[in-house]
C-alpha cells in the first residue's frame, strides 16, 4: 500500500484532482492509480482528474485504456500533462486538455525556453474537427485543416494543404508571423491578435500567405514565386 | 465462423443512424445472414420502434449487464425474419448503466452465434457513443450532405482514428440529387473530399424511409424504392461483395418526370 501511493501522487487542484506520475513503468503507476481509486471510491465517485506524466512515452492506446478504466469508475480524465511531444500530441489526438489552468512550477518554463523561435512541430496527417494543436515554435502541417480544427503556433504556421478551420500564428504577439497554405479558405485566420473572418471558398484555389501589412491589417495575397 | 461487429455511428443526432441499423440488419437477414442488433441509446431506445418490435420487450440490455435475466432472454426475434433479433436499450437508464467492457462482453458472449452484430450508437461522442465503439470490428459513420453534419463526422473520424479503430467507412444519407445539381446541396464529392475516408453507400432522399420507419417496416424490404436498394447496396458491400454504386443522378432526374407525369408529388 505504502508503494502504491508513492508510485502515483494525487492531490486536489482548482480543477479537480491532480494525479502525478513518476518514471516508474506505466502499467504499474496505472495499476496504482486504478488501486488507489478502488480503496476510496466514495472520494474519487464523479472526479474530474488531470494527469501529470511526466517523461512518459505514451501512445493512443495507453491512455485510451486508462481513460476507460477510469470512466467505468466515473471518474473523468480531461487533461494530461507532459514533456514529451509525443505524449503530448497523443492527449491532444483524444481532445485532453494539455496545460491545466494552475501554471506548471519552473519545468513547463524551461520547455519553452528550450524551444527556440527555429523549432517546429511537423505533422502529417489531416487535423480533423475537433482537434486543437498548439506550439510555441512553428507549426508545418502537411495535410488539411479541417473546419473545427484549431491551430494556435507562437510562430508561423504552413500548411502543405486546404486550410478549412481556424489558425492562429503568434498567439503570444508576434505581429510578423504568417500563415501560408495550398488553399487558404480558412473560416478565421488569427495573427498575433488580429482576426480576419475570410469566407471564401474558392473555386481554384491557389497558394496564399497572410500577413499583417503596413496599415496594421491582417490580409492574404497570392503566393509568388521569386 | 464468429461474427463481425458493425457500429454505426454519427455524431450529429438526426441524421439516420437507426434507421439505417434497422434497414442495413433487415437487407442482412434478408440474404440469410443471423443478425443481432443492439440499440446502444440506452434512456433515448428508439430502434425497437423502428423495427416495429417494441410491444415485445420484456428485458433489455441493462437487466443482462445487472444479472436479472440471461442474454437469450433480453433478444427479441424480428417478425418477420427468424435470423434476427434486437437487444434493446433500457428507457429508464442512462449511459452511465453499462460500460465499454460489458458491450465487449455482450459481443463476444454472441459472437459464436452470429454472422453481424450491428450496434446503433446514440449521438454525440461521450459514454454512450465510446460504449457502442469499444467491441466495434467495424465503424460505419453516416452523415447527411449538410455542413453541420459533415463537421460531426469528421470529429467522429478523428477520434476513431485517435483510438486506433481504423478508418471508418461513409454512409451519405438523404441525398438529394436534384438540389445538388442547382447547387443547392453539398455533393457525395464535397463531403468525401472533406472527410477523405471510404464511401460504403450514398442513399438518396426519399419518402417511403420515414413512412416505412413510422410502420415498423424498414424500406429495405420495399423493392421498388430507391433508398431501399441503396440499403440493400451497402448490406451487399458489408458481406465483402463488389456492388457498383448507383447512378442517382440520372435516374433520379428520370424518376422525378415520372413523377410529376403521374402526378404521385
Amino acid at each position: 500500500m505504502e508503494q502504491t501511493t508513492s508510485l502515483v501522487q494525487i492531490k486536489g487542484i482548482r480543477d479537480g484532482l491532480l494525479a502525478s506520475f513518476s518514471d516508474a513503468p506505466w502499467e504499474d503507476q496505472c495499476g496504482a492509480l486504478i488501486t488507489q481509486i478502488d480503496e476510496r471510491p466514495a472520494f474519487f465517485q464523479g472526479a474530474r482528474l488531470a494527469m501529470d506524466v511526466g517523461l512518459q512515452v505514451l501512445k493512443v492506446n495507453d491512455l485510451v485504456d486508462l481513460r476507460d478504466r477510469l470512466s467505468e469508475r466515473n471518474v473523468v480524465l480531461w487533461a494530461v500533462v507532459s514533456e514529451s511531444p509525443t505524449t503530448e500530441k497523443t492527449s491532444q489526438l483524444l481532445g485532453l486538455a494539455t496545460r491545466i489552468s494552475k501554471p506548471r512550477p519552473e519545468e513547463r518554463k524551461q520547455f519553452a525556453d528550450v524551444i527556440s523561435d527555429d523549432t517546429a512541430l511537423f505533422i502529417t496527417k489531416t487535423l480533423r474537427s475537433g482537434t486543437r494543436v498548439e506550439y510555441p515554435g512553428h507549426i508545418v502541417i502537411f495535410g488539411d485543416v479541417n473546419p473545427g480544427a484549431e491551430v494556435v503556433a507562437e510562430g508561423n504556421v504552413i500548411v502543405w494543404g486546404r486550410v478549412r478551420g481556424m489558425i492562429h500564428a503568434g498567439a503570444k504577439g508576434n505581429r510578423s508571423s504568417f500563415i501560408c497554405a495550398l488553399d487558404l479558405s480558412a473560416n478565421q485566420l488569427r495573427i498575433a491578435d488580429e482576426v480576419s473572418a475570410m469566407l471564401k471558398p474558392q473555386k481554384d484555389p491557389k497558394p496564399e500567405i497572410a500577413s499583417i501589412n503596413s496599415e496594421g491589417r491582417l490580409q492574404a495575397e497570392l503566393w509568388h514565386t521569386g | 465462423m464468429t461474427a463481425q461487429v458493425i457500429t454505426v455511428t454519427s455524431g450529429k443526432g438526426g441524421v439516420g443512424k437507426t434507421t439505417a441499423v434497422a434497414n442495413l440488419a433487415t437487407a442482412l437477414a434478408a440474404d440469410g445472414k443471423r443478425v443481432v442488433c443492439i440499440d446502444g441509446d440506452i434512456g433515448l431506445r428508439n430502434l425497437d420502434v423502428i423495427m416495429g418490435l417494441e410491444n415485445r420487450i420484456v428485458y433489455d440490455i441493462v437487466d443482462v449487464i445487472e444479472g436479472r435475466c440471461k442474454l437469450k432472454q433480453a433478444m427479441i426475434r424480428d417478425k418477420h425474419y427468424p435470423s434476427m433479433y434486437l437487444i434493446p436499450a433500457a428507457q429508464t437508464r442512462d449511459k452511465n448503466a453499462v460500460s465499454p467492457s460489458d458491450m465487449v462482453r455482450i459481443c463476444n458472449d454472441l459472437r459464436p452465434d452470429t454472422d453481424f452484430i450491428i450496434i446503433d450508437s446514440p449521438a454525440g461522442i461521450e459514454r454512450g457513443f465510446r460504449n457502442s465503439i469499444a467491441a466495434a470490428d467495424r465503424v460505419l459513420v453516416v452523415t447527411n450532405p449538410e455542413v453541420s453534419a459533415v463537421r460531426d463526422a469528421d470529429r467522429v473520424v478523428g477520434i476513431l482514428e485517435a483510438e486506433e479503430k481504423g478508418s471508418p467507412a461513409l454512409i451519405i444519407n438523404r441525398l438529394n440529387p436534384v438540389l445538388v445539381k442547382n447547387n443547392d446541396m453539398l455533393s457525395a464529392e464535397d463531403v468525401l473530399d472533406l472527410l477523405g475516408i471510404q464511401l460504403i453507400g450514398i442513399v438518396p432522399e426519399d419518402e417511403s424511409v420515414i413512412i416505412g420507419s413510422n410502420r415498423g417496416a424498414p424500406v429495405v424490404t420495399d423493392t421498388k424504392s430507391r433508398a431501399g436498394q441503396a440499403f440493400r447496396n451497402i448490406a451487399k458491400r458489408l458481406q465483402g461483395h463488389d456492388v457498383p454504386f448507383m447512378e442517382l443522378e440520372q435516374q433520379n432526374a428520370l424518376w422525378s418526370a415520372f413523377q410529376r407525369l403521374t402526378g404521385r408529388k
